[in-house]
This record gives C-alpha cells, sequence and structure tokens, in this order.
C-alpha cells in the first residue's frame, strides 16, 4: 500500500447551466501524502473550489464527476455509496469554509456543533470531546477558551470564528482538512493570526491539508507544494520553494510579476503650489455618532494619495464628504483653493464635473440597461453639450484611452464585458467629464491579480498623460505600493499617519502602521516564521484580544 | 372507522410494495447506485404514482352509460377533464413547436427555453385576448339578447329540451347562454385589465417618487399604504362598495365603474409596496450615485435611470396583479356587488346558474355549465400564473 | 432578553395603532355615504318625522367626532349597536319600540361558527402543507415536485367558488358523502357538525394548502441552500439528522410566517365560501348585511376582520422575533 492518501486522476467535473453541462475541470490528477500541505491556487473561475470539495467526494447541487477517479486512503469515493462517505466525512476529512460566518448554524452554541462530529461518528463522549474542544481552541489561541464555546456565533468575531471552524474540522483529528479560502473575507491583521494558528495545529498533528486560495504570498506560507489552476486545467505543480523561485510556464510567471509593479518616485510637490484638493478638519457623522473626526489631507495635481485601512476605518466616509453625499458636520473641502458647498445638490455643474469617482463594484456602478456607447456618452452631453458625431467621436476617442476598440465595444451592454473591462468602462465615464481629480474607491479589490494589475497600470499611463490627481481608496497594501505618491492611514475614522510612500514605507512607524505593514503576507515562504519570531508568539495573542474589545 | 382502517392498510401494502419494488431493483441491477441510495419513502412515492396512474387509466375506460341506458356522469366528468388536457398539451406543444419553427431569432430562442406550461398560458392568454376584442363578431347573439325559450337545456337536441339555436342552451329569462359565456371575456377580462392598468398607474408613481424622493414624502405614503393594507382587501371592497352602491342609486352602470375605481385603489396599495421596494434597491446602486454626482435632474433619474431596470420585476407583477384583480372582481360579482346586469360577466353567471350542478346525474352537460362559467375564470388566472412563473424563474435563472 | 420584549411590546403598540387608525377609516368611509343613515333606513317616501325620530334615536344628529368616540368605546365594551335591518322591520310593521337586535347577539354566533370553520381547515391545511412544502423542497426539481408546483399554481389561480363547485359536483352530487349545505344551528352535535362543515373546511383548504406549501418550499430550499447546512452534510451527518437538528430550528421562523400569513388570508376566502355553502358564520352575515346595506353590522363585521387580520400578521411579526436566535441571544 503506497502513502498516498488523497489519488485523483484524470478528474472531470461539470456544472450545469440553462440545461446544458459545461466544463468547470477538464481533467486534473491531485495526490497528496499524508501530513502534506498542497495549496491549490488560480484565479476566480478557475474551479479550485470545486476540485477541492471533489476530493472529499462532494459534489453541490447542479454539478456533477463526469470522469476521472478520486480515491480516499485507497477507498474509491466515486463508487462508495453514500453511507460509506457519510462515514468518511466530518471523521476522516474535513472542511473549513470560506465564511465562517455563513457557515456555523446560527441556532447552536459553538461547542454544540463542535462535538457534534465527534458524538455522531462515535469517535468520542460529549463530555470528553468537549474537554478537547477547549483544548484546541486553547491551542488556535481563542480568548477565554473555556467560555467561549457556549457563545452562538453571531457573538463571536469573524477570525475568532474561522479559527472555531478549524477546531471543529479537527475535532476527529482527521486525516484530511480542505481549507476552503479561509481568511479570504478577513482583514490582514486578523488574517495573520488566523494562518499562525492553522499552521501551527496541522503540524502539530500532522493533518494533511488542501488549501485553497487566490494569494500568492497566503499559499506561499501554508503549502508545501503549489498547484495552479487556469479555467479548470491544471498549469504546473512544484514545491512551493521551486515553484516561487523558478516558474516553468507563462501563466505562472505573469503571476509572480504583478508584485513587480511600481512606480518611480516623484519629485516633491513644491511647498507654495495649491492642492487640487484640500480636505481640511473634517468631522462627519451618520446620525448623532460621529465616524470621522478631524480628518485633514491635501492631494496636488499630478498626485496619488492613497487612504489605507481595514474596513470601519471610515475611508469610503472621507469619499462621501469629498463628494458631498455626506456633508462633514464640521470642516471643508477645497477645490484648487475655493471652498466647495458641503451638499453636492448645491455645487455646480462645473464643481461637479471636476470631481469623479470610480467604483468597486463595476457590476453596480453601470446601469445594466445603457450601452456602453450611452453610458460614456452621456457625460460627454451633459457636460460638454456634444451631440451627433462630435459626441461619437469623443466616446471613441475615449475608448481609444482605455485600449477597448470603440467598433467592437460600442453597442454592448455591461453584462457582456468582463470584470476588467467594466472596471475600463467605468474609468471612461469619469474621464468623460474631464474632470482634474477621481476617487478610485477599490476599484481593484474585486478583480483578479492580472486584470487588477493591467488596471493600475492603465491608471498611472492616464495620470500622466493628463495631469490627474488619484485619491485612491483601499486595504490592499501591494497596490498602495504599486501606485501612490502619498498615504494616509487611518483607523477609526481619523487619520492615524500620513507622508510620503517612500518614508511610510521606512521604519519608525506609528505602531498601527507597523501592525498594517508587517501583517501583510509576502511571497518569501518563511515570512510567516520569521515574522512570528520576531512579534514573538503571545503578542499575536494579545493582538487578538486586543481586537475583540 | 372502516373507512379510516382500509385506508391505513392500503398505505401499508404501498409501503411493502415499494420496499419490495426496491429490494427488486437492487437484485436486478447488481446494486446501481439509484436503487442502492433510494430511501423507503421515495420507493413508496413511485409505487403511490403508479398506483394512481393504473387506477386512473382503468377508471378512464369505465363503461359511460349504465345497462339502463343512464350516462356515468363521474366518468363522463373524468373523461372530459382527461380528454381537455390532453388537448391543452398537445395544441400548447404545436403553438410552442411554431414558435420554434417562425418568427425572429430572438423569439425563436424564447420559444425553445419555453417549458410546455408556459407555451400553454401563452396561448391561453392569446385566445382570451381574441375573444375579448371580437366577441361582437364571433358571438352568435347579443349578450342582453332575450329569446322565448327559458331554460333550454344545453346540447342542442330538442328532444332533451334543447334547441339547436342555442348550443348550451338559455339562462332563466331566457339569453344564450353561449354568447353571454364569450362576451363575458369582453367583460370580466376587459374590465379587470382597465382596473390593474389603473392600479399600476397610480401604485407605480407614487412607488417611485417614494424611492427616489425618500423622506417625509416616503414616510407619509408608507405609513398609509400600511393602514391600507391592514384591512383585508376584498372585506375594504365589499365595505367601500355597499358605499358606492348608495352613491349610484339606481344607475347600476355608475357602480361599475365605481368598483373599478375602488379595487384600483386597494390594489394600488400592493403596487406601491412593490414598485418603492424595487425602487430602493435601484436606487442604491452606484450608478444612481453617479447619475445624482453628475447633477442629473429628478425625471432623467427615474426614467432613464431606473425604469428601465424595473421593468422586469414590474411586468411580473402586472401579472400577478391582474389575476388578482380579476378573481376579486369575479368574486364580489359572484356575491352580487360586482360587475351589473344586463353586462355578462363570468362571476354572476357561476351564481346564477349554481343550482344546475344538482342536476349532474341526469344531465352532466347541464351541470357543467356554472362549471364553465367559473372555469373560463380559472384558465386565465392560471395561465398568467404559469407565464409569470416562468418569467420569475427565468429573471432569478440569470442571476445565478 | 431586554432587548427582544421592547422589540415584542413596540411591536403590540404598533398593532394597536393601526387597528386604532383603521377603526377611523372605516367609520369616515361609512360617513360619506350620501344624505344619512335615517333615510337610507327609511327609504325614500319616508315623512320628516320619522325621518327626525330615527335620526334621534340613532344619535346622528351629534358631531361625527362624539359619535365615532361613542362606537368605539360601545364597541370596546362589546357594544356594536342595533342592526338597522331590525330596525327597518320594527318601523314597518308600526311598532317603533319593539325587540331590536343588537348587532352584538347577531354576530356573536356567527363568529363562533365561523371560528370552527377556520379552526377545522387550519387542523387540515396546516400540517399538511407544511409536509408537503418540505418535501417537495426536499426532493426539488423531482417528478413530484413538478406535480405538487403545477397543482399549486392551478389551485391558487382558481377562484374559491370554482374548487367549491367542483368539490360539491363530485363530493355532494355524484358521490353523496358530504352534505352540500353546511345548515348548522345551535345544539348541533361535534360529529354532525364537523360532517357539514367538511365541505367548506376541504374547499378552503385546497387554497391555503397550496399557498403555504409554496412558501413553505421556498423557504426550505433557501434554508437547505445555507453554508452551514452544507457544513453540516460535510460533516457526515445523517440525512435525517441534518434536517432535525440544523434545518428545522432556523425554519421554524419562516414557516410560522408562512402559516400565520395564510391563516390572515383565511378570513378572506371564509366570505366566498360561506356564501357558496350558505355556512350561516361571519362572512354570510356581511355579504347580506351589504346588499340591504345594515351599516352597523357592515360596520362591525369590517372592523372584527381587520381585527383578526392585524392580530394574525402581529402574532407572525412576534413568533418569528422569538425564534431568531440573534434576538433571543444578543451579544
Amino acid at each position: 500500500m503506497s502513502d498516498l492518501l488523497v489519488d485523483m486522476r484524470g478528474v472531470r467535473i461539470e456544472g450545469r447551466s440553462d440545461e446544458t453541462w459545461m466544463p468547470i475541470i477538464n481533467g486534473v490528477d491531485l495526490t497528496l501524502k499524508k501530513g502534506e500541505v498542497l495549496g491549490l491556487i488560480g484565479e476566480s473561475g478557475a474551479g479550485k473550489s470545486t476540485l477541492g470539495l471533489a476530493a472529499m467526494g462532494f459534489c453541490r447541487d447542479g454539478v456533477r464527476i463526469s470522469g476521472g477517479s478520486v480515491s480516499f486512503d485507497g477507498v474509491d469515493l466515486l463508487a462508495a455509496s453514500s453511507e460509506v462517505k457519510r462515514q468518511l466525512l466530518g471523521k476522516r476529512i474535513a472542511y473549513v469554509a470560506q465564511s465562517a460566518a455563513a457557515s456555523f448554524n446560527p441556532a447552536h452554541k459553538l461547542m454544540d456543533q463542535h462535538v457534534e462530529a465527534p458524538v455522531q461518528h462515535g469517535v468520542a463522549g460529549r463530555a470528553e470531546s468537549a474537554h478537547d474542544g477547549v483544548e484546541l481552541y486553547r491551542k488556535l489561541r481563542l480568548p477565554n477558551p473555556d467560555e467561549i464555546g457556549f457563545r452562538y456565533p453571531h457573538q463571536v468575531s469573524g477570525g475568532q470564528l474561522q479559527r472555531a471552524m478549524t477546531a471543529m474540522a479537527m475535532a476527529c483529528r482527521p486525516d484530511l482538512i480542505i481549507f476552503d479560502e479561509p481568511t479570504t473575507a478577513l482583514d490582514v491583521t486578523t488574517q495573520i493570526e488566523v494562518l499562525a494558528s492553522i499552521r501551527e495545529i496541522v503540524e502539530e498533528f500532522n493533518t494533511a491539508a488542501i488549501y485553497i486560495t487566490h494569494d500568492l504570498a497566503v499559499v506561499a506560507q501554508m503549502a508545501d507544494r503549489i498547484k495552479v489552476l487556469l479555467k479548470g486545467d491544471e498549469v504546473e505543480e512544484a514545491d512551493t520553494r521551486t515553484m516561487l523561485s523558478a516558474p516553468k510556464e507563462d501563466y505562472t510567471k505573469s503571476l509572480w510579476a504583478v508584485r513587480a509593479f511600481e512606480r518611480p518616485e516623484k519629485p516633491p510637490v513644491a511647498t507654495d503650489s495649491t492642492p487640487v484638493i484640500s480636505v481640511q478638519g473634517v468631522t462627519a457623522a451618520y446620525g448623532t455618532v460621529d465616524v470621522l473626526q478631524d480628518v485633514s489631507f491635501d492631494i496636488h495635481a499630478g498626485r496619488t494619495v492613497a487612504v489605507v485601512g481595514e474596513s470601519g476605518s471610515g475611508k469610503s466616509t472621507t469619499a462621501r464628504c469629498i463628494t458631498g453625499l455626506l456633508p462633514p458636520r464640521i470642516g471643508q473641502i477645497e477645490l484648487d483653493g475655493t471652498p466647495l458647498p458641503l451638499d453636492y445638490r448645491q455645487r455646480t455643474k462645473d464643481q461637479l464635473r471636476q470631481v469623479q469617482m470610480i467604483y468597486q463594484m463595476a457590476d453596480t456602478a453601470l446601469n445594466p440597461r445603457k450601452s456602453i456607447g450611452e453610458i460614456i456618452g452621456r457625460p460627454v452631453e451633459f457636460y460638454m453639450g456634444l451631440r451627433g458625431a462630435a459626441k461619437r467621436k469623443r466616446v471613441e476617442d475615449l475608448l481609444d484611452q482605455i485600449e477597448m476598440p470603440a467598433d467592437q465595444y460600442f453597442h454592448r451592454l455591461p453584462s457582456e464585458l468582463s470584470g476588467g473591462q467594466k472596471q475600463r468602462i467605468g474609468i471612461a465615464r469619469a474621464l468623460a467629464a474631464e474632470p482634474k481629480f477621481i476617487i478610485c474607491d477599490e476599484v481593484t479589490s474585486a478583480l483578479d491579480q492580472l486584470v487588477a494589475e493591467g488596471i493600475l497600470r492603465l491608471l498611472a499611463r492616464l495620470q500622466d498623460e493628463l495631469n490627474l490627481s488619484y485619491m485612491f481608496i483601499t486595504h490592499d497594501l501591494a497596490t498602495v505600493r504599486a501606485i501612490a505618491d502619498e498615504v494616509v492611514v487611518m483607523k477609526d475614522g481619523a487619520v492615524v499617519e500620513q507622508g510620503i510612500k517612500t518614508e511610510m514605507f521606512r521604519p519608525p512607524h506609528h505602531a498601527y502602521t507597523d501592525l498594517l505593514l508587517s501583517s501583510v503576507p509576502e511571497m518569501d515562504p518563511d515570512w510567516l516564521t520569521n515574522l512570528l519570531k520576531e512579534r514573538g508568539v503571545d503578542n499575536i495573542g494579545d493582538a487578538a484580544v486586543g481586537k475583540m474589545s | 372507522m372502516m373507512t379510516l382502517f382500509w385506508i391505513a392498510a392500503g398505505f401499508a401494502a404501498l409501503l411493502a410494495a415499494g420496499w419490495v419494488m426496491r429490494f427488486a431493483g437492487q437484485m436486478a441491477t447488481g446494486n446501481k447506485p439509484a436503487f442502492r441510495d433510494m430511501s423507503l419513502a421515495v420507493a413508496f412515492g413511485y409505487v403511490l404514482g403508479v398506483a394512481v396512474i393504473v387506477f386512473a387509466v382503468w377508471y378512464y375506460f369505465q363503461p359511460a352509460v349504465t345497462e339502463q341506458g343512464m350516462a356515468v356522469a363521474g366518468v363522463l366528468f373524468f373523461r372530459w377533464a382527461v380528454q381537455g388536457f390532453a388537448i391543452f398539451a398537445i395544441v400548447a406543444w404545436i403553438f410552442r413547436f411554431f414558435g420554434r419553427m417562425v418568427g425572429s431569432a430572438g423569439t425563436k430562442k424564447l420559444f425553445r427555453q419555453m417549458p410546455l406550461t408556459a407555451a400553454f398560458g401563452l396561448l391561453v392568454i392569446l385566445i382570451y385576448a381574441v375573444l375579448a376584442i371580437f366577441a361582437g363578431a364571433i358571438a352568435p347573439y347579443g349578450q342582453a339578447e332575450v329569446f322565448d325559450q327559458v331554460n333550454a337545456l344545453p346540447g342542442g337536441n330538442a328532444a332533451t329540451g334543447g334547441n339547436p339555436a342555442h348550443l348550451l342552451g338559455t339562462d332563466q329569462i331566457g339569453r344564450d347562454l353561449l354568447s353571454r359565456l364569450i362576451y363575458g371575456a369582453q367583460n370580466t377580462v376587459g374590465i379587470a385589465f382597465a382596473t390593474t392598468c389603473l392600479a399600476f398607474f397610480l401604485g407605480g408613481t407614487f412607488g417611485f417618487l417614494a424611492a427616489v424622493a425618500q423622506g417625509w414624502f416616503d414616510q407619509i405614503l408608507s405609513r398609509s399604504v400600511d393602514v391600507l393594507m391592514a384591512i383585508p382587501s376584498l372585506i375594504f371592497a365589499l365595505l367601500l362598495m355597499t358605499i358606492a352602491s348608495a352613491w349610484a342609486g339606481s344607475e347600476k352602470w355608475l357602480l361599475t365603474i365605481y368598483m373599478v375605481l375602488i379595487i384600483a385603489v386597494i390594489d394600488s396599495t400592493r403596487v406601491f409596496r412593490l414598485a418603492r421596494a424595487v425602487g430602493m434597491n435601484i436606487v442604491v446602486m452606484d450608478y444612481i450615485e453617479a447619475a445624482k454626482l453628475r447633477g442629473e435632474g429628478l425625471p432623467y433619474l427615474i426614467f432613464r435611470e431606473i425604469l428601465p431596470n424595473a421593468m422586469a420585476p414590474l411586468l411580473a407583477e402586472f401579472g400577478l396583479r391582474f389575476c388578482f384583480v380579476f378573481l376579486t372582481i369575479a368574486s364580489l360579482s359572484f356575491l352580487g356587488v360586482g360587475i351589473q346586469p344586463p353586462l355578462a360577466d363570468w362571476g354572476t353567471m357561476v351564481r346564477d346558474l349554481a343550482q344546475f350542478i344538482n342536476f349532474a346525474a341526469f344531465s352532466p352537460l347541464t351541470a357543467a355549465l356554472p362549471l364553465m362559467a367559473a372555469g373560463a375564470i380559472a384558465l386565465l388566472t392560471v395561465a398568467v400564473n404559469f407565464v409569470v412563473d416562468w418569467m420569475l424563474q427565468r429573471s432569478s435563472g440569470l442571476k445565478e | 432578553m431586554n432587548s427582544v420584549l421592547k422589540i415584542i411590546l413596540q411591536r403590540l403598540a404598533l398593532g394597536l395603532l393601526t387597528l386604532f387608525i383603521v377603526s377611523i377609516v372605516i367609520f369616515t368611509a361609512v360617513n360619506m355615504l350620501p344624505g344619512d343613515f335615517a333615510e337610507a333606513i327609511l327609504g325614500q317616501g319616508a315623512t320628516p318625522e320619522a325621518v327626525a325620530s330615527i335620526r334621534r334615536d340613532l344619535g346622528l344628529d351629534q358631531h361625527p367626532i362624539v359619535r365615532y368616540f361613542d362606537w368605539l368605546s360601545g364597541a370596546l365594551r362589546g357594544d356594536l349597536g342595533n342592526s338597522f335591518a331590525q330596525a327597518n322591520f320594527a318601523s314597518f310593521v308600526g311598532d317603533d319600540s319593539g325587540v331590536r337586535v343588537s348587532v352584538a347577539q347577531q354576530i356573536a354566533p356567527r363568529f363562533a361558527n365561523t371560528m370552527f370553520l377556520a379552526g377545522v381547515t387550519a387542523a387540515i391545511a396546516v400540517p399538511f402543507a407544511v409536509m408537503l412544502g418540505i418535501l417537495a423542497a426536499l426532493y426539488r426539481n423531482s417528478v413530484f415536485d413538478k406535480v405538487a408546483n403545477i397543482s399549486t399554481l392551478t389551485s391558487i389561480s382558481s377562484p374559491e367558488f370554482f374548487l367549491a363547485y367542483v368539490l360539491i359536483l363530485f363530493l355532494a352530487v355524484l358521490n353523496p358523502v358530504l352534505p352540500s349545505l353546511s345548515n348548522i344551528y345551535e345544539g348541533m352535535g361535534f360529529g354532525e357538525r364537523l360532517q357539514k362543515t367538511m365541505l367548506p373546511a376541504l374547499t378552503l383548504t385546497l387554497v391555503v394548502t397550496a399557498h403555504m406549501m409554496r412558501m413553505t418550499r421556498a423557504a426550505i430550499i433557501n434554508l437547505l441552500a445555507s453554508p452551514y447546512i452544507e457544513m453540516a452534510r460535510l460533516k457526515g451527518i445523517k440525512p435525517m439528522r441534518v434536517i432535525i437538528k440544523h434545518a428545522l430550528p432556523n425554519a421554524l421562523a419562516p414557516i410560522i410566517n408562512v402559516v400565520a400569513l395564510n391563516l390572515a388570508y383565511l378570513i378572506t376566502g371564509v366570505v366566498v365560501v360561506e356564501v357558496v355553502f350558505v355556512y350561516p358564520g361571519i362572512g354570510q352575515l356581511f355579504v347580506d348585511s351589504v346588499k340591504i346595506r345594515d351599516i352597523p353590522v357592515v360596520q362591525a363585521c369590517c372592523l372584527i376582520f381587520a381585527a383578526a387580520y392585524i392580530l394574525l400578521n402581529l402574532t407572525a411579526d412576534i413568533l418569528s422575533i422569538l425564534s431568531n436566535p440573534r434576538l433571543r441571544h444578543p451579544k
């Protein structure tokens, strides 16, 4: 008998759409030895989650395995009866889902859900397994391990739930755990705690794991081997270190190269120049609660200011104050040295024209019932007063600028475009107004890395050509590195630190900036290990407690 | 008590048959997953289905006439039902088949994806539309024309009390029933359609305005609608009809107008809720924010940005609302306070002809008369519902 | 627990407020009658003296607001005024001091009858519909589900009187197993009463079951698609236990909601069905009173129907709050 735990050969998976079966996975091999961790990476739609579930012999509704073989420790999962498979699931193969908040049953306490698998599979008694649960909680450094099990899922934070779910998966000490993007929904500082605890416990119990993610840097920390998927096909597979240092295929190389994009540093701004946009002492409130506290910063012509922070830090609220959707309670916004009316309804057409916005979700930012020509044509007509052939000519020029051929796209609807193309249309609509200043609200965070890279390069080029100023809202520090000139770090509605990018990325930092910066995973496979050593393990536990309170 | 015992015994027998069937299946197929993983409940379901079909076939081929020459009404009705069902299914299939052959590429594609129920629904709606528009040309007589022979039996056979001139017979004051049935399409459907349009105009306009304006305007409208919706609609309609009948006095046609207004207003509250909810969902979209920040005015926002995106759910709602209005009007007429004579209408016809149902054992066709009028109502609402159901499934399917 | 109590009290207050406003709406609507009640009672040819006397009798010479509060306070005490039909009759025979039948007296026994009908219907329909709905959700897209979908859609689309006459045809005329007329009187034995109520109850069951089943099915399908059900299956839990332990506690809120909404729907359905079967309930009284314009009875019935409707919706609201773990166990 071989030491292969999972052996998948030529697996084909199909999904139903409109009465026909479309291929999702076209014949992929996957093997996993006992105690080994395999990283499965790919962009959205690559079929990595489907493949991960197939390793458990499980298919979602409307999905079927149409060919190949899947065996787990010698058991043929495709031929096995549902009863045999049921005996394996939870006991020898466990699953950790992307959204822990949705995957815990809201009606039961954490501990009741934790002990369910061991009790049902007859692995351990209730009391025994509850005791073990507390131990696992402690190992995973959950705060109050003795009590947290008696809470309901909605009473516990996201990062803690994700660790509780890992504990639940460990309850029967399975041979294999499938991690399906367990940290994607978390903030960077929380992500690191979860990553560290997952890696530790997997090592301690010598559990084999398939770790599914779209984030290269994350997988570099977790996996022994990496398999790259693209649209249902395997691109290549190798040891983590080999894969990182010497990728063979072009696709893999291009994935690696994304991180390399960085704009050259610009000369410092002349001290006497008037900023294009100046945010001055802005305090704003939803209802009676202040969500912004005395925020001030300037954005100069041709510069990009990145506003960075975790969710809830007030980045988007700042943008709403600048556009006038949320008039500030105190403070003002200046455009070219002249104060703007606080409410957008009182601004002149020209003032409105000068401040444009590009949104995170291109899907909701473009009216699905209008063609591309109409979407870009409207501001051209509205602000410039162009009609007929002149309007059409201008729209075609704009499409040219965003590298989308006009003859091909002019009459298309947004639903016929890819995510990246939609985002480009959003950019063209902003450019159509010929503004001085554009707010980019997380414009790349919903996109795959390669596409996001293209958008960033486009924005950089446009800035150079048109001398635009950007306010770049993001939570992703890699994006900041790539495009920003200056950085504003926000936390809980206030500015923590601001300055030139190159200075900001150099120590010493403000404590929070430091936490934020150091938590961004790097491609180095030893990064997490080193970081943990640097911070000291207890430090991470403290950070977790800090987040909770 | 015995009946209960036999029912229980029957169930037990079916359960046993289900177990045997599953066991036999496992043996015969060498334990294929289909039988291996079948639960007993599913096996029971299959056996039950087969038993029902066998019984239906057996019953269908029972003699329809007793040895004494009497009609066996139960078998007759069952045969009519089965035949009607089969004919409709076949016609709907042919209709869909033609839809796939002729027309533009878009309509062809539409017909290709269409389930049979939706094709049936579309076909029935078309037939009703033709009947309603050309009722005057199709019906053999006028709707208020009175003939000498009252209560002529249907079937057109003079020997059994019928009259060849009146295929479905005449009513108690001598009006031709077939003509009245056809004119019913014009009156009942037409009035319901007009009412629904009015309700949509009112509810839609105010709903969108509330969604865009928000603030106190929205609050006042929404709270008033909440209160109006706290009274069950049929009850509220009946209350208002009491008052309307006093207003109308002896002018019966005025009462019909009042009814249209009353039902339109009551129903517009439901439309308001939907239009507002749909509008709210669209208003929070980023493209609306972009348009607002561009400085666009209210008319542009409503007509260019919101309305085109609200059409699909509103259209589906229009179908459902139409059914509801149609049923409410039919119910009011049935209760005697709806569409007033001499206009022919199905609800009133059901009420007037209801007692014929007791003659089922002697003259099945006579007993079928009130059911025909009621069935005409049911058929249209079923058809509209089938189409709407398909539309909703399509739009929800697109989201995935 | 405190916050739940607060929310429930808020809902109760809101329900009471709605009922209060609804009573104003009903009262105002009735006051939009042309002329006034007195003329409506006596008809066109009445002498001015007779009209004046009736007016005084009914308090019509008072301000509408005074009359409204008289009516409301009366209604709260269970005194809903006197029926016009009886007053009309009394004046017709020239016996002005004769016996008046109060509205409350007229409504009380009929209200009990209607509650009996609704009770029987609910007892059959609720378990039946919930069971069918769960089955359809579990075996969705199977033949069973498709047949159930088509038949419930048909049943919903049919007017109540169509279903009623079809049932009469098959269960009363062709196979006389049940009576087609529900002549219920006081002092009737429970068994006989049940038998006479059976056909109207079955008609209502058909309509309500269809609605309830479709909504249950939708709620359960929605629930089964949630990640925690997938999680439970991936933990290797037995299918039956997944349903009972994981799906059901969360399904309770939507199912309770569906049941209460459909019981509220029964209120409207009861009117037509009672007329078809001549069932001596409040719905039939309502329709009769509408036809002879017996305003006090119409008003009272309307108020009772609205109150029942609001109460049921309120119950649905409160029960679904109570079954929501997020509210029961606040942070």
